[in-house]
C-alpha cells in the first residue's frame, strides 16, 4: 500500500508534538515532510527564559535531534519558510521554491510578538522575544550595552527582564496596565510581585504608554524611549513583549477560514478537511491560546484524527501559570479574579511573610485561585478545579493546602523548588530531585507517567507522586497540565480512563475480558500488566456469579495465593480470624516450618503469623498441611480481604464495653475470600483507648457501652490517613450491615488500586453517607449483593492445589 | 545442530502463562505462551535484580517481571525502553502438540 503524505508547516512544539502522537498510533500511515523556518531542529520553546537567564544552554532544550527525525524517515526543510498553499493542487511551496504535495496538511505556524506600532520599531536593537535567534541577540546586547526597556509587564516579558538583569544590564519594564500580569494576578500579587522584582534590582514604569522609539546618536540603534507624558529614558535595547499574534496569513493567503486565527472545529479540522492546525495560530471556539499545555491536548487529537481513529474531541482548556523567574513563586489558574456575585473567596494575606494566596469558590467548587510565595499546592489546587470536585467538606482547611487535608505521608510534604538537587525524592528507587529535573529537561518530559517511565521515581508506591509533580510543574512551568482524573487512561493500551471502563462493563453487559478489549477497541491485543488486572476485577466484581475469574489476568501473588519475595521464594500467611489462635494451630504451623526448613516466622502487623521463603514447588504441601489443621489462605497477598484486628475487650479487659474479638470473627468471616480494588483492612476495639488501632483502617470499628462506632477510610502505609467517623450503631447486625454496605459500595464504584481513603477522597464522604446513612433500602440491598457475591467463597489454597493449575507449581526438569 | 528435549504437551502451559525448565546447571528456563499459542523461552531471571520472569504476567509477545514491573520482548530478550537490559533466549518450537526446547 502506498502511504499517504503528510506535510507539516512549523517545526515548533505542537507541530511536532502531534508528529509525535501520531507515530505513536499509527507509524506506518504517512510519509512525512516538516517545514520550518528556523534553522533548528524542535526545541523546547518555554526554556528560553532560563537561557536567557543562563541557567541552561541551547543545547539543553532541544526536544528533537536531527536523529530523530531521520530515525522515523521524516524529511525536514529546515530555515525554509513556506509562502503559498496550493489547495487544488495540494502543493506547499517555500520561499526557496521547494515544493512538496501533501494529502493531509497540518499547520502549525504559532505565533509572532506584537510589535507595538510606534515610531522607530523598526530600529536595530528593537526586537520581540519568541525564538533562539531573539535570544542570542538579547545575549549579545548585554555584553556590549547596558539599558534595556522591556515593553510589557506580562509573563514573557518579566522573564526577559529577569533574564537581561542577571546579564548585567540595568533593566525598566515599561507596562501599560494598573499592576503586572494583570491577566494572570489580582492586584495584591501584583503588588508583592512588584516588591520582590525590585528588590532583585528592576525597575517598573506601570500605566505608561509607549509614544516613540528614538535613535541614537549615531543613528544606528535605538537609543532611546519617549512616552506619551513626555518622559524619557535612555535604551540600548528594546524588548517587545507586549502579546502575541497568531499567524496565520499563510492560511488565510490559501482561503481557509481564519478569524484571528486559524478557525478549527473541536476535532482540529480547518474549513478545508485535508487541512489540520494545532498550536498558537488556531482559534478553536474563538480563543488562541499561548501558553504549551493547551497546545498539547491539541496535538493528542490532531493526531487521533490524522490517524484515522476518528476519535477524541479537543473542547478548550483551563490553563495554569507559572513564572519562571528563580526565587519567585507565583501560581494562578482559573477564574481568579473572583468578586463577582455568584463567587466566594477565600483569603489569606500575610506581607510580611511573603505569602498570599487566593482561591475563588462557585457552587462549592473550586473555579479559581493565585498564589504567591507559597505555590507548593498549586498543582493540587488546580487538580481540584479540573475536576469539577465538591470542596464543601474540606472549606474550612482548604486554603492551607493538602497537607492539613489529611495528608500527613510525605507526598507534597516538602517545597519541590527549595529541595536541593541531592535530596531523595523517590524512596523506594532511590531518585533525586537532581536526576529527575535533568530527564525532565534532557528528555523533553511533560507528564507524570513519563517521569515514571523514565526515572522510576514515583513508579513503586507512588507516595511521592505529588512531590513529583510539583518537581515537574517548577521545571516545565506552564507547560504541565496534570490529566483531569476521571478521564486519565488506564494505561497506553488505550484511551479509557477506569471510570469509562466500568461503566461500560455494566452498561454494556461485557462478561469476558476479550468482549471489554473487543467494544472498546483496545490497542493492544491482550492489556498488559496494568489493565488486564484491573477488567479482571471488574468483571469479577460487577458480574459475580456471571463472570469467570482469570488466573492469567491476575499478579503472581493472587495466582499463586502467597507473596512473592526479592529472591522469587513465597511467603503463606494463614488466616487467624480475628487474630485468635490456639494451641493445635501453633502446633501446626510450627512442624509446616520445621517441615519445609522455612527460614523466617514473623508475626505481622495485623495480628498473623508469617512464614517466609517457601519455595513455589512447596506451596501446595504447605497448604495441604495447614488445612488438615482446619486453616485457610489468610489472603496475605491479594487486593481483598486481609485481617480484621482486634483487641481483647469486654471477655477478659477490664475496660471493655463490647466482645470486639467476637465481632471481629464475625466480621473477617463475613468477608472471606472478598477481593477488592485493592487490599483492605479492618479493626474492633472493644472501648475507645481503640488498642486495636481502628482509626487507620478501611473500616474501623469502636466499641462505645450504648453499642459501636464506624470509621471508614483510614489507611496506615502509604498515605496516613486518619478514618473519618460515619455513624453510631447499636447491635453486631448492624455492624456486619453498615460496614458490609460500605465496604460493598467502594467493591462497585472503586477504581483499581484505589484504598478506601482515596476513593473517599474522590467521591466525598456525603456522597458515601447519602447512600449507607439516608437510604435505608439502598444500604441493605448493597449488603445483600456483599453476601451474595461471597455466597460460594472457598479457601483457595483447597481449590488451587486440588484443581488443574496445581501444573503451574510443579518445575519440570531437565536432565543433562 | 539444536538438540531437541521434550518439555511437555501444549496444553500444559496455559495460554498467556508459563511453566519452569530447572536445569542442572546455568539456571532455570522459563518457557511462555501467548494468546495465539506462540511459545517463546528465556533465561527465568530479570536483567533488573533478578526476579523470575516466568511468574510475571504475559501479554502480547511480552513479559512484566512480577518484582519491578520490567517488561521484556519475548522474542529477543530486549528490555522495553525505557529500560534497557537483555535475557537470554533460547530456542523453542511445538511439534505435535508438544514443546521441544533446544539444549
Amino acid at each position: 500500500m502506498k502511504k499517504s503524505k503528510l506535510v507539516l508547516i512549523g517545526n515548533g512544539m505542537a507541530g511536532v508534538r502531534t508528529l509525535e502522537e501520531l507515530l505513536k498510533i499509527a507509524p506506518e500511515h504517512y510519509e512525512i515532510t516538516v517545514f520550518g523556518a528556523e534553522p533548528h531542529p524542535n526545541y523546547n520553546r518555554i526554556l528560553l527564559s532560563p537561557v536567557l537567564a543562563g541557567e541552561m544552554q541551547i543545547q539543553d532544550i532541544i526536544l528533537n535531534e536531527l536523529d530523530w527525525y531521520a530515525e522515523h524517515g521524516i524529511k525536514l526543510h529546515t530555515g525554509k519558510t513556506v509562502t503559498r498553499i496550493d489547495r487544488v493542487r495540494r502543493l506547499v511551496i517555500a520561499d526557496d521554491g521547494t515544493e512538496e504535495a501533501y494529502d493531509r496538511l497540518l499547520i502549525a505556524t504559532g505565533s509572532t510578538p506584537f510589535m507595538l506600532p510606534v515610531p522607530g520599531n523598526q530600529l536595530g536593537g528593537v526586537i520581540g522575544y519568541r525564538d533562539i535567534k531573539d535570544t542570542d541577540e538579547m545575549i549579545e546586547a548585554a555584553k556590549r550595552h547596558k539599558h534595556a526597556v522591556v515593553i510589557g509587564g506580562g509573563l514573557l516579558g518579566l522573564e526577559a527582564a529577569n533574564g537581561l538583569k542577571l546579564r548585567g544590564m540595568d533593566v525598566t519594564v515599561v507596562h501599560l496596565g494598573p499592576w503586572l500580569l494583570e491577566r494572570q494576578l489580582d492586584e495584591v500579587a501584583g503588588r508583592m510581585l512588584q516588591k520582590s522584582l525590585e528588590d532583585k534590582g528592576l525597575k517598573f514604569l506601570l500605566q505608561k504608554q509607549t509614544e516613540a522609539l528614538l535613535p541614537a546618536a549615531d543613528g544606528s540603534r535605538v537609543g532611546a524611549v519617549r512616552f506619551k507624558d513626555g518622559m524619557q529614558i535612555p535604551a540600548d535595547l528594546v524588548v517587545m513583549a507586549a502579546g502575541i499574534r497568531p499567524n496565520y496569513a499563510l492560511a488565510e493567503a490559501a482561503g481557509i477560514h481564519c478569524h484571528r486565527g486559524i478557525v478549527v472545529n473541536d476535532t482540529m479540522q480547518t474549513y478545508d478537511p485535508r487541512v489540520y492546525a494545532v498550536g498558537e495560530c488556531v482559534s478553536h471556539r474563538g480563543i488562541a491560546y499561548g501558553l504549551v499545555a493547551p497546545l498539547f491536548e491539541q496535538a493528542k487529537v490532531a493526531a487521533n484524527h490524522l490517524a484515522s481513529y476518528g476519535i477524541g474531541r479537543y473542547v478548550g482548556s483551563v490553563t495554569s501559570t507559572k513564572l519562571k523567574v528563580t526565587g519567585i513563586d507565583l501560581f494562578s489558574a482559573g477564574e481568579f479574579m473572583g468578586g463577582r456575585d455568584d463567587t466566594e473567596e477565600i483569603v489569606l494575606n500575610d506581607p510580611a511573610g511573603g505569602v498570599y494566596k487566593k482561591l475563588v469558590i462557585k457552587d462549592n467548587k473550586l473555579v479559581g485561585g493565585v498564589m504567591y510565595g507559597d505555590t507548593a499546592d498549586g498543582p493540587w489546587y488546580f487538580q481540584l478545579l479540573k475536576d469539577g470536585r465538591d470542596i464543601h467538606d474540606i472549606r474550612d482547611t482548604l486554603i492551607f493546602g493538602q497537607n492539613l487535608v489529611g495528608d500527613v505521608g510525605h507526598a507534597g510534604n516538602s517545597k519541590a523548588a527549595e529541595m536541593p538537587d541531592s535530596a531523595e525524592v523517590c524512596g523506594c528507587n532511590g531518585v533525586s530531585k537532581g536526576s529527575i529535573c535533568k530527564a525532565i529537561k534532557e528528555k523533553g518530559l511533560f507528564s507524570l507517567d513519563e517521569v515514571k517511565k523514565h526515572t522510576k521515581a514515583a513508579s513503586s508506591c507512588g507516595s511521592c507522586s505529588g512531590l513529583v509533580e510539583q518537581i515537574l510543574a517548577s521545571t516545565i512551568g506552564g507547560a504541565y497540565t496534570p490529566a483531569k482524573l476521571d478521564s486519565k487512561p488506564i494505561c497506553g493500551c488505550t484511551e479509557h480512563s477506569h471510570k469509562a471502563v466500568r461503566e461500560t462493563i455494566s452498561a454494556q453487559h461485557l462478561t469476558t475480558k476479550e468482549a471489554v478489549f473487543d467494544f472498546m477497541e483496545w490497542k493492544t491485543p491482550n492489556g498488559c500488566d496494568k489493565c488486564r488486572p484491573a477488567i479482571n476485577y471488574y468483571l469479577i466484581s460487577t458480574f459475580p456469579h456471571e463472570s469467570r475469574d482469570d488466573p492469567q489476568s491476575r499478579l503472581i501473588n493472587e495466582r499463586a495465593h502467597a507473596n512473592i519475595q526479592k529472591d522469587g521464594t513465597y511467603s503463606v500467611v494463614p488466616r487467624m480470624w480475628g487474630g485468635l489462635t490456639t494451641p493445635a494451630e501453633l502446633r501446626a504451623i510450627a512442624d509446616v516450618a520445621e517441615k519445609y526448613q522455612v527460614p523466617t516466622v514473623k508475626v505481622t502487623g495485623g495480628q498473623r503469623i508469617d512464614l517466609l521463603g517457601i519455595r513455589k514447588e512447596d506451596l501446595p504441601g504447605v497448604w495441604a498441611d495447614l488445612n488438615a489443621a482446619g486453616m485457610v489462605s489468610g489472603h496475605a497477598y491479594g487486593k481483598s480481604i486481609r485481617t480484621v484486628k482486634t483487641c481483647v475487650g469486654a471477655e477478659h479487659c477490664r475496660f471493655g464495653t463490647q466482645k470486639s474479638m467476637d465481632m471481629g470473627v464475625k466480621l473477617e468471616k463475613m468477608l472471606f475470600d472478598m477481593y477488592a480494588p485493592h487490599k483492605v483492612k479492618l479493626a474492633v476495639s472493644g472501648c475507645p483507648r481503640n488498642c486495636a488501632e481502628a482509626g487507620i483502617k478501611d473500616v474501623g470499628v469502636i466499641g462505645v457501652d450504648s453499642g459501636y462506632e464506624i470509621y471508614v477510610g483510614g489507611n496506615g502505609g502509604i498515605k496516613t490517613e486518619v478514618a473519618v467517623f460515619l455513624c453510631k450503631v447499636r447491635t453486631d447486625d448492624e455492624v456486619m450491615e453498615y460496614s458490609g454496605a460500605f465496604l460493598q459500595l467502594y467493591r462497585e464504584e472503586g477504581w483499581y488500586l484505589e484504598r478506601t481513603c482515596h476513593w473517599l477522597e474522590r467521591v466525598g464522604l456525603d456522597y458515601v453517607k447519602g447512600k449507607i446513612l439516608e437510604d435505608e433500602d439502598g444500604r441493605k440491598a448493597l449488603h445483600a449483593r456483599l453476601l451474595d457475591s461471597l455466597k460460594d467463597a472457598r479457601d483457595p489454597w483447597q481449590t488451587s492445589r486440588e484443581a488443574k493449575p496445581i501444573k503451574q507449581f510443579i518445575p519440570i526438569k531437565l536432565e543433562a | 545442530m539444536s538438540n531437541w528435549k521434550l518439555i511437555c504437551p501444549l496444553d500444559d502451559i496455559p495460554p498467556l502463562g508459563s511453566r519452569v525448565v530447572q536445569r542442572t546447571s546455568g539456571g532455570d528456563i522459563a518457557i511462555f505462551r501467548t494468546a495465539t499459542d506462540e511459545v517463546f523461552a528465556l533465561h527465568d531471571k530479570c536483567a533488573h535484580k533478578g526476579g523470575p520472569l516466568s511468574q510475571g504476567l504475559v501479554h502480547g509477545k511480552r513479559v512484566t517481571c512480577p518484582l519491578h514491573g520490567w517488561n521484556f520482548e519475548l522474542a529477543s530478550g530486549q528490555a522495553v525502553a525505557p529500560d534497557v537490559g537483555s535475557c537470554d533466549t533460547f530456542e523453542v518450537k511445538v511439534e505435535g502438540g508438544d514443546v521441544f526446547l533446544a539444549v
